[in-house]
């Protein structure tokens, strides 16, 4: 067994939360800069413009690139070989307040009823995986509520099949027009249960942006389906333009021979993914 | 590009009847900030029949809820946040005097028919573009509701805020113009 202290791991999470929040991630940088030369609307030419002057401020200045820093999501893979000296969740917990008290990051949980902040942006959402060997990845994707609040889950017919999935997701698209911040990227989750197709949703959106599913048939799904987006003319910001998302990412599971769950997960172009490994 | 048309904020009933969806505009003079948790105590407030914390006459309201300024900042970064979250409560204030809003994001029926009938602007700010926006903002002090935090209202000095128009006084939506001319029927 490795001993791994959750000091560590309190440390790694402050920081990473401090540099999602200001650095934009890079594949998301280059996705934008390519997207601003195709875009043929001029106003959406400019919003892409003003894009990326924004996220080369946030970067040079320390500062966050939207006010919007987030529900803290983390993804951690915890090394079976690991012995931690006391709670994780604790441990993550403390990173969090503390970096979005040294961050000056916005403090945006509340309580769902009685719309109470908690102050310091916790607690914070953990999905963990259990992993061979002896190391604790931490990946780290806050969250804004413009995009999240458009994503939708919807249980389909088995009958209604790969048709289905499309009319389903490119209504989502839709109806969410310029509320999600487009450019947007797509994390979409087929199969698996209710709760295990939303989490698949929200992984593919881990994936370094237009990176492909290995599935030929998921590939395919996918280039259809961003390509019916793009379709729609929304644009950046929803002000009309080619450039509605950036990308589209599949991830699918076996489901059950009665079911068709379809979670559609919106990003918005503020990529805010970080990683550590202790 | 046309050239940006430079607004005085409060707004006067003529530069909001003039304005048309698609103008880029530079606003400059005073915001105030409110999102809906801010919106549905000023609402409360008109219910019990009391005055609002500010007098809303011509004024445009900044749907924000920026990050925290660091010592000596002005502010912190500064977005627009999704205007369809007020919906509920912006034909109110419409028909009390506010003149123009600046969000994200399309607007409801009920609104788009409250900015027609009061000549009123629904403007969008570039969503994310928090720390690019900061830059044309001033001074910032709160007004009220403290303890909101992020979410209080705070009367904003702004030069050269930049912002499009999305919804005029007479029915023309970007929205719906900007789709139309870029959509594809396959």
């Amino acid at each position: 067994m490795r001993q791994v202290s959750t000091k560590d791991i309190t440390d790694k999470v402050r920081d990473l939360c401090i540099s999602a929040a200001c650095d934009l991630d890079p594949d998301m940088s280059s996705a934008l800069r390519a997207a601003r030369e195709k875009e043929e609307s001029p106003l959406g030419k400019e919003v892409l413009g003003q894009i990326i002057e924004n996220f080369e401020i946030a970067g040079a200045e320390g500062l966050p690139m939207c006010q919007d820093t987030g529900i803290s999501v983390f993804f951690v893979e915890l090394g079976r070989d690991v012995a931690l000296d006391g709670p994780l969740y604790d441990a993550i917990n403390e990173g969090v307040r503390r970096g979005y008290k040294d961050g000056y990051l916005r403090k945006s949980v509340c309580h769902p009823l009685k719309r109470i902040n908690t102050g310091d942006n916790t607690p914070a959402i953990v999905h963990t995986s259990i992993v061979e060997g002896d190391k604790v990845k931490i990946k780290i994707a806050p969250k804004g509520a413009g995009s999240e609040n458009m994503s939708r889950l919807k249980m389909l017919k088995p009958a209604e099949g790969v048709e289905g999935i499309k009319s389903f997701v490119v209504e989502t698209v839709r109806e969410a027009g310029g509320n999600p911040c487009p450019p947007i990227v797509l994390g979409v989750g087929i199969g698996g249960s209710f709760e295990k197709c939303a989490i698949l949703a929200k992984k593919a959106l881990l994936r370094p942006v237009g990176t492909k599913n290995p599935d030929p048939d998921l590939v395919q799904l996918e280039a259809d389906l961003l390509r019916m987006i793009n379709d729609l003319g929304i644009g950046p910001m929803g002000f009309g333009g080619r450039t509605t998302a950036l990308a589209v990412h599949i991830e699918a599971h076996p489901c059950h021979i009665a079911s068709l769950p379809v979670a559609v997960n919106i990003q918005c172009h503020a990529g805010r993914h970080k990683e550590a490994v202790i | 590009m046309s050239e940006p048309v430079r607004i005085s904020a409060p707004l006067s009933d003529e530069m909001a009847g003039k304005l048309r969806a698609g103008d880029k505009v530079l606003i400059s003079g005073v915001l105030y900030t409110a999102r809906d948790a801010a919106h549905k105590r000023l609402i409360e407030l008109l219910d019990a029949g009391k005055e609002l914390p500010f007098d809303i006459k011509g004024q445009i309201i900044y749907y924000v809820g920026p990050t925290p300024e660091r010592p000596g900042q002005v502010i912190g970064s500064a977005g627009p946040t999704t205007s369809g979250r007020m919906d509920a409560y912006t034909p109110r204030l419409i028909e009390l005097g506010l003149k123009g809003m600046v969000g994200k994001g399309a607007r409801s029926k009920d609104v788009l028919d409250s900015i027609r009938k009061h000549k009123a602007v629904y403007m969008a700010a570039v969503g994310g573009a928090a720390a690019l926006i900061r830059r044309s903002i001033k001074k910032a002090e709160i007004v009220a509701y403290e303890d909101l935090g992020p979410e209080a209202i705070r009367r904003l000095e702004v030069v050269d805020f930049p912002a499009i128009v999305v919804n005029d006084a007479e029915g023309g939506d970007l929205f719906l113009q900007g789709v139309q001319k870029y959509r594809r029927v396959s």
